[in-house]
């Protein structure tokens, strides 16, 4: 075990070289830097905000069922299939049909390439699952059904939200999607989460619809609050424009009236109707409804055929900044819960770091002081192989661009502890082989040899913990089981070649001496 | 040689005891978790003023109905600690609060964290928690199931289930919180334990091939005291470590550190006691490990 190839020292001293080097790149100036990669600092150490939305989609099913229920009326309909008390309650379709359609209407529903109820060429699966209840039937969204609508309502609330925050300008955001109805968010150095909390909590839904104080409106009315007091207006149904006609939007200051507003520009479906609407309703009230809140409500003057307009609300000049904002985004699929927030201020991160550091320098200096004194020369050897093994642990980190947080600073201090454990062993087993074995050589050699077992059980047993902790373990606990883990690996290899090719060359030249250790 | 087996019976005892005490303890005061598992609002402040006292603070906080309010000092003077259940789950709460103190107070206090766990997050932290500390028991099981014999596997089960017993009763007893943090300590320390106790079982199979004639009793004496001084090195190392980020590694670290100083002395106090007693007690001898090596 002591003997080493020139082939095999110059290869360890190479890849301790490399790894080091790349460090090294940590703690240089940017422009002495050879190589682009950096280890990274998690939010817990350089501050920012970690946002978990959850979307809410119940308006979304509540949604597709309408519109579902719509369709079966009019399909069967044109079938001339007659149906009956058909309802939409607590998310399930009922209706009931005569006894000759029954089984028609089974059909219908179960065929693979049915119209009213799609995904089965796709999916091997409905969109909504039919109940026979004898007199009735129950339609309600099948499991694959509800997936695939999740699956969509988050891939376009991730746009939208990408897109929000993209439009207010934190540097590398990191949005991702975690399971099928939540999105992370990662802002790093973000000290006030405050704005995008806001400008993340709304679906900005916006539609511009008549107030309509008779009753007589033939799609109906709904009595809607005003966002700025408690006044009520009743609004029509009908919807003349949505955000989605919006091109543009911007805010903008008056000069007539010295007042902030949010101009837009529509498209052309959108100047069309926009132009229609205002033609026809002269003198009307247009309400501009955002979430089911009455913004303003101005009355007609005149037709408005350019396509653009202002709306205008006593906005102040921030406000009107995150209503065009949200608005140029476009409008989210569902409402967004913020479920768990954690926001790091950035001096208490810096704080972190030194403390980290601190308890990692202290921690270290007692650890190579007590080696020392208790190994004498081998007790250097492995305090010298404890610097590279952190280097290594470094290096290794800052090839994967690894993040860094303050667990995982605790899990190099570990590192650190744990670390010496394997050298100890083969120290404690030569100091046992010595005893009967006057020949240091063989007495190195079989300490290492008999000491292997113990010190693979040892790192194993270290390792799994570390990966079911990465597997399991979430946020800053995660850099914790990486640095843990990849100190495992690094302190084997600094042990059994950077200490071992030490050793052995303190050893060679030392080998007629008595009681070497 | 120190005589370990003297003291076998009186340390399974002294341990019973613990395990028991700590069961009572998990039982009927149970432990306090953080908000990372049962929810809730957790804010860092700092004033710039050192003269506030907490109850003034606890006062100002407790007037805006945010349910159950615990307000302490946290490291030194300047800082607090504010946590409350933050039930309805308001979403502007932080800016209420920051209003109020600033009323109260004046434009003092520094806002350094802030986290916010709803109560859907923290019963998934809780069960993943759960999850993940079971799966570490059982792959050290497997692992131990396949490197030693049933012996000895039940063995390192029974050390481990005694280190993690009575550091989480220790945790309930010193009404220590429980957060994430704490289930990574738990997991190392389920790590550390396992791995302290196969390298003296590792020494005690080795002699057991090698003595034919000597008792369990005293063959795992022996194998303690050979390789004492490695646990005790790689336990005093590992303390050292773990002290420097107790006294230096900041506030947020504290807890996670102090679990793991707990389960490492448990750790090794078991690897040597707990572990090595069940050998006797199973009455191992050179048979069952020469049975095993036959089958291979």
């Amino acid at each position: 075990m002591l003997y080493f190839s020139k082939l095999r020292i110059i290869s360890v001293f190479l890849i301790s070289l490399f790894f080091i080097s790349i460090a090294s790149n940590n703690f240089l100036n940017s422009d002495l830097r050879f190589f682009s990669k950096k280890i990274n600092l998690g939010l817990d150490l350089q501050g920012g905000s970690y946002l978990l939305l959850e979307i809410d989609n119940t308006p979304v099913v509540e949604q597709k069922l309408q519109n579902a229920t719509t369709l079966l009326r009019t399909y069967f309909k044109d079938k001339n299939i007659r149906i009956g008390n058909l309802s939409l309650n607590d998310q399930i379709i009922r209706f009931t049909v005569n006894e000759e359609f029954k089984q028609t209407v089974i059909e219908i529903l179960n065929d693979e390439n049915s119209q009213v109820n799609p995904y089965y060429p796709r999916f091997k699966s409905h969109q909504f699952d039919l109940k026979d209840l004898g007199s009735s039937f129950e339609l309600s969204f099948s499991k694959q059904g509800l997936v695939e609508l999740k699956t969509s309502s988050q891939d376009q609330a991730l746009e939208i939200v990408r897109r929000r925050i993209d439009e207010i300008g934190t540097n590398e955001p990191n949005i991702l999607k975690r399971g099928n109805d939540r999105i992370l968010v990662e802002l790093p150095g973000l000290d006030d989460p405050m704005r995008i909390k806001s400008l993340l909590g709304k679906t900005a839904n916006l539609s511009f619809r008549f107030v309509s104080n008779n009753s007589q409106d033939s799609f109906g009315v709904e009595k809607l609050k005003y966002e700025n007091d408690d006044n009520e207006d009743f609004v029509s149904k009908r919807i003349i424009l949505s955000g989605d006609n919006l091109l543009d939007a911007q805010p903008r200051m008056n000069n007539q009236t010295n007042e902030t507003v949010v101009s837009f520009t529509l498209d052309r479906v959108g100047a069309k109707r926009f132009g229609k609407a205002t033609s026809t309703g002269i003198g009307k009230q247009l309400a501009i409804v955002l979430d089911g809140k009455i913004i303003s409500a101005p009355v007609i003057r005149d037709t408005i055929a350019s396509g653009s307009g202002q709306i205008s609300g006593g906005f102040t000049f921030q406000s009107a900044t995150d209503l065009a904002l949200l608005l140029r985004s476009g409008a989210l699929p569902a409402p967004l819960n913020i479920i768990e927030e954690r926001t790091v201020g950035p001096d208490l991160g810096q704080d972190s770091i030194n403390a980290g550091m601190f308890a990692l320098i202290i921690g270290f200096l007692l650890v190579i002081i007590f080696m020392f004194l208790k190994y004498k020369i081998f007790g250097l050897i492995t305090n010298i192989t404890l610097i590279l093994n952190l280097l290594l642990l470094l290096g290794i980190l800052t090839l994967f661009e690894a993040t860094l947080t303050l667990p995982g600073i605790a899990g190099i201090i570990l590192t650190v502890g744990m670390a010496v454990d394997a050298n100890v062993l083969i120290f404690e087993r030569i100091k046992e082989e010595s005893k009967n074995e006057k020949n240091n050589i063989i007495a190195f050699d079989s300490g290492y040899i008999k000491s292997k077992t113990a010190i693979l059980d040892a790192n194993i047993t270290t390792l799994l913990a570390a990966l079911i902790l990465f597997f399991m373990g979430s946020g800053p606990v995660k850099g914790f089981s990486v640095t843990l883990g990849v100190g495992i690996f690094t302190t084997l290899f600094s042990v059994y070649f950077i200490a071992r090719l030490l050793t052995s060359i303190y050893v060679t030249r030392n080998k007629d001496k008595e009681r070497l250790i | 040689m120190i005589r370990f087996n003297r003291f076998y019976n009186q340390f399974s005892i002294l341990s019973l005891i613990l395990i028991i005490a700590s069961l009572i303890l998990l039982n009927f005061k149970g432990l306090n978790f953080g908000i990372d598992f049962k929810g809730g609002t957790l804010i860092e402040l700092r004033s710039s003023y050192s003269k506030i006292n907490v109850s003034s603070l606890r006062d100002t906080l407790n007037q805006m109905n945010l349910g159950d309010v615990s307000v302490k000092k946290f490291g030194n003077n300047k800082d607090y600690l504010v946590k409350f259940e933050n039930k309805d789950n308001k979403e502007n709460i932080i800016e209420e609060i920051k209003l109020n103190l600033d009323k109260s107070f004046g434009n003092n206090f520094d806002f350094r964290r802030v986290e916010n766990v709803g109560p859907k997050v923290s019963s998934e932290l809780l069960r993943s928690g759960i999850i993940a500390i079971s799966i570490s028991l059982a792959v050290m099981l497997i692992y131990i199931w396949i490197r030693f014999e049933w012996q000895f596997s039940l063995g390192a089960i029974i050390a481990l289930f005694h280190d993690v017993i009575i550091t989480l009763g220790l945790f309930s007893l010193l009404n220590l919180e429980i957060n994430l943090s704490i289930i990574a300590a738990v997991l190392t320390i389920v790590g550390y334990s396992m791995n302290d106790t196969v390298v003296i079982y590792d020494r005690v199979r080795e002699n057991l091939r090698k003595f034919s004639d000597i008792k369990i009793s005293e063959l795992t004496n022996i194998s303690i005291n050979e390789s004492l001084s490695r646990t005790l090195i790689t336990s005093i190392t590992t303390l050292l470590a773990l002290l420097s980020i107790f006294f230096f590694g900041g506030e947020i670290l504290k807890g996670f550190s102090l679990a793991m100083i707990f389960g490492v002395v448990f750790g090794t106090y078991s690897s040597m006691y707990i572990a090595n007693t069940v050998l006797v007690k199973l009455n191992v001898s050179q048979k069952t490990i020469l049975k095993e090596d036959e089958k291979i």
